[in-house]
């Protein structure tokens, strides 16, 4: 076999070998960008798209993302859920009759960062006639409507502030 | 909206989609390298193409198949990258094998002692019952917290692994393996998968007892006497081994494991400070005092002894120093697959010094390569530890991944010189059949931890009943 193709061979089967490590490396990017980042329209918006590298994504569609079963969207209904307090202050969630979780676990639809929320702490979901209710997941710490800790699934009054742990989230229109 | 907000994402969870078409792909890649390495052997040796590769290509991608399949059926979510990375670690390790299979040195020397030099058809047998054992973890352990309740019956198991070699007779100067019939395993490898089981429960129950109750002392926390007990037994029970195995990796795997995972579960810097303090005493006392392994340490600091006038008594093999000309005339870029002579290193060219070869013929490039492979094998480890939701799957994912990677840097410290040589085998590539077999199994716990960690919680259903209630108010 002649020198040349051997040392093709040996160089070819180099880089065959990196392109393998190289691959794998892409495969697991998707680590560093496992959770949607969507933006919100504003004023610090060409910033803020430039900060995140460009993967702007389109807001989250839920599989269920329809207007609830049969409920038909009411005057004075709430369209978003605005983080109020806490570390995700400004984070806006907008309300197409999916069910929204909170909580720690990495898969929350809002994810917390806060040592007093638990990792299924509550969820938001609509009922038949489009009232949006929350429910506690159970959590240790609680779920509070106003001052009020939450012990059954409740509807949430436009702009009620629901606490869990420091982090505090209203319904708005 | 108040004006002062800053953050102004919306952060929420992108669908955990299940990537097994990915890993298929990769798996297709993993099988495509090592046939054409095969063939770059044969080419070299031969002038020709070799005339099993179209068995040996198929039969790594039939082994990798019926994995692929059985992963995709019973654990759809597990991570799609251990899978091929293992894969390809293992056939590129066969094509190594049977590189060093055709080595006109080996099969002299090997003919001289009366044996066949031919080893890489074994090491395919074992790679597939390593598939079987593999396949076996997937199918049986339908969730990795069932083995939380096996955690002293672990600890009992692991110990007998760990202790059973004493009353084998030693080979090559190292008590590690136990022989029945005329099979033998090497138990250690085993063990290290069970003893992490143990690890992980045992501290899962104690780590609040062992990271809280501290007294802080110079910016360290300093734990009470007593719940130093645990450390001080597994490290006499680690330089009993050393002493009566006079096995250094094992004892080191043991050790530092147990170091490892004790400071995930407590988050306590001190307890590294003391792992490595008590490491070092002890390598230090054992080294000076136990004859087989002081000749290893001397070994190692003067690896070209062996080549003075007048060679000392200690210095009697010269697979240290073949094993750093081997890295040398490596270079960059290698001398090519089938080119080198890393053959010269003798007998344990295929299983300890196996690296030797890849050092030689692929060069620092494709050193580089490999290690980068086992890396991302132990990253995706880690990541499995961190996306895991229970607490024993956390400290379980870690500990072998842990495991993992220590017996990397032993055999990779050892060949080339960092450290001294120990018996271990480097997974997947070395020649063996208990650690190939077991790290099969390894992968198999660490893909049904990805499993479950990965998976996507069940949505909560509506529930029916809320609706028809009404919410009464007092």
């Amino acid at each position: 076999m002649s020198e040349l193709t051997l040392t093709v061979m040996r160089l070819g089967f180099l880089a065959v070998l990196w392109l393998f490590v190289i691959v794998a490396v892409q495969v697991i990017r998707s680590d560093l960008f496992g959770t949607r980042v969507t933006q919100r329209a504003s004023r610090r918006g060409a910033e803020q798209s430039r900060a995140s590298g460009g993967r702007q994504q389109p807001p989250p569609q839920r599989q269920q993302s329809g207007r609830g079963s049969g409920g038909r969207q009411r005057r004075g209904a709430p369209t978003k859920l605005v983080v109020s307090e806490g570390t995700l202050t400004g984070t806006t969630v907008a309300l197409q009759g999916q069910t929204i979780s909170l909580g720690r676990a990495h898969d929350s639809t809002i994810v917390l960062d806060d040592d007093y929320a638990s990792s299924r702490h509550a969820r938001i979901y609509p009922d038949r006639d489009g009232q949006w209710i929350v429910e506690d997941l159970g959590s240790t710490n609680g779920t509070y409507l106003d001052r009020t800790r939450l012990t059954t699934p409740t509807p949430i009054p436009l702009g009620a502030p629901i606490r869990i742990g420091k982090t505090v989230i209203e319904l708005r229109k | 909206m108040s004006s002062s907000t800053t953050n102004t994402t919306t952060i929420g969870a992108m669908g955990a989609p299940s990537r097994r078409n990915t890993e298929l792909a990769m798996l297709v890649f993993a099988v495509i390298i090592p046939v054409f390495a095969y063939a770059n052997v044969g080419l070299a040796l031969n002038d020709e193409l070799p005339a099993g590769m179209l068995a040996y290509g198929l039969g790594l991608g039939l082994l990798a198949g019926v994995a692929h399949l059985v992963v995709r059926k019973f654990a759809p979510y597990a991570d799609p990258l251990m899978l091929p990375i293992a894969t390809l670690l293992n056939g590129l390790g066969l094509v190594l094998i049977w590189r060093l299979d055709q080595s006109p040195r080996l099969i002299r020397q090997a003919a001289g002692q009366g044996i066949s030099n031919s080893s890489a058809p074994t090491q395919l047998m074992y790679s597939a019952m390593g598939i079987a054992l593999f396949v076996g973890v997937l199918l049986l352990l339908k969730d990795h917290r069932v083995l939380q309740r096996y955690t002293y019956i672990s600890m009992v198991v692991a110990l007998i692994l760990l202790i059973a070699p004493v009353f084998f007779p030693a080979r090559f100067g190292a008590r590690i393996w136990i022989t029945i019939g005329g099979f033998s395993i090497q138990p250690a490898e085993f063990a290290k998968i069970i003893i992490a089981v143990f690890f992980a429960g045992y501290l899962m129950v104690k780590r609040d007892a062992l990271a809280l109750a501290s007294r802080r002392f110079m910016g360290l926390y300093l734990p009470r006497g007593r719940d130093l007990g645990p450390i001080l037994v597994i490290w006499a029970m680690s330089l009993l081994i050393l002493v009566f195995e006079t096995d250094l990796g094992t004892s080191l795997l043991f050790f530092g494991l147990f170091v490892i995972m004790l400071y995930v579960a407590t988050e306590r810097t001190s307890w590294i400070v003391f792992g490595l303090l008590m490491s070092a005493i002890g390598a230090v006392v054992v080294g000076s005092v136990e004859p087989h392994v002081n000749v290893r340490v001397m070994a190692w600091l003067h690896p070209f002894a062996v080549y003075a006038p007048n060679p000392p008594s200690w210095a009697t093999t010269e697979q240290i120093a073949q094993s750093l000309f081997a890295f040398g005339s490596g270079g960059i870029f290698g001398t090519g697959l089938g080119q080198g002579n890393s053959d010269l290193i003798g007998f344990a060219a295929k299983a300890d010094f196996i690296l030797g070869t890849v050092g030689e013929e692929l060069g620092l490039a494709g050193m580089m390569a490999f290690l980068l492979l086992y890396a991302l094998l132990v990253e995706r480890g880690v990541r499995t530890a961190l996306a895991a939701r229970d607490p024993f799957g956390k400290l379980l994912a870690v500990g072998l991944s842990a495991a993992f990677a220590i017996q990397i840097f032993v055999v990779t410290g050892g060949v080339t010189g960092l450290i001294p040589l120990t018996g271990m085998n480097m997974p997947f590539i070395a020649q063996g059949g208990s650690s190939v077999i077991a790290n099969w199994a390894l992968i198999a716990v660490l893909l049904r931890i990805s499993d479950t960690a990965r998976r996507p919680a069940p949505t909560p259903a509506p529930s029916t009943d809320a609706e028809m209630t009404q919410v009464v108010r007092p």
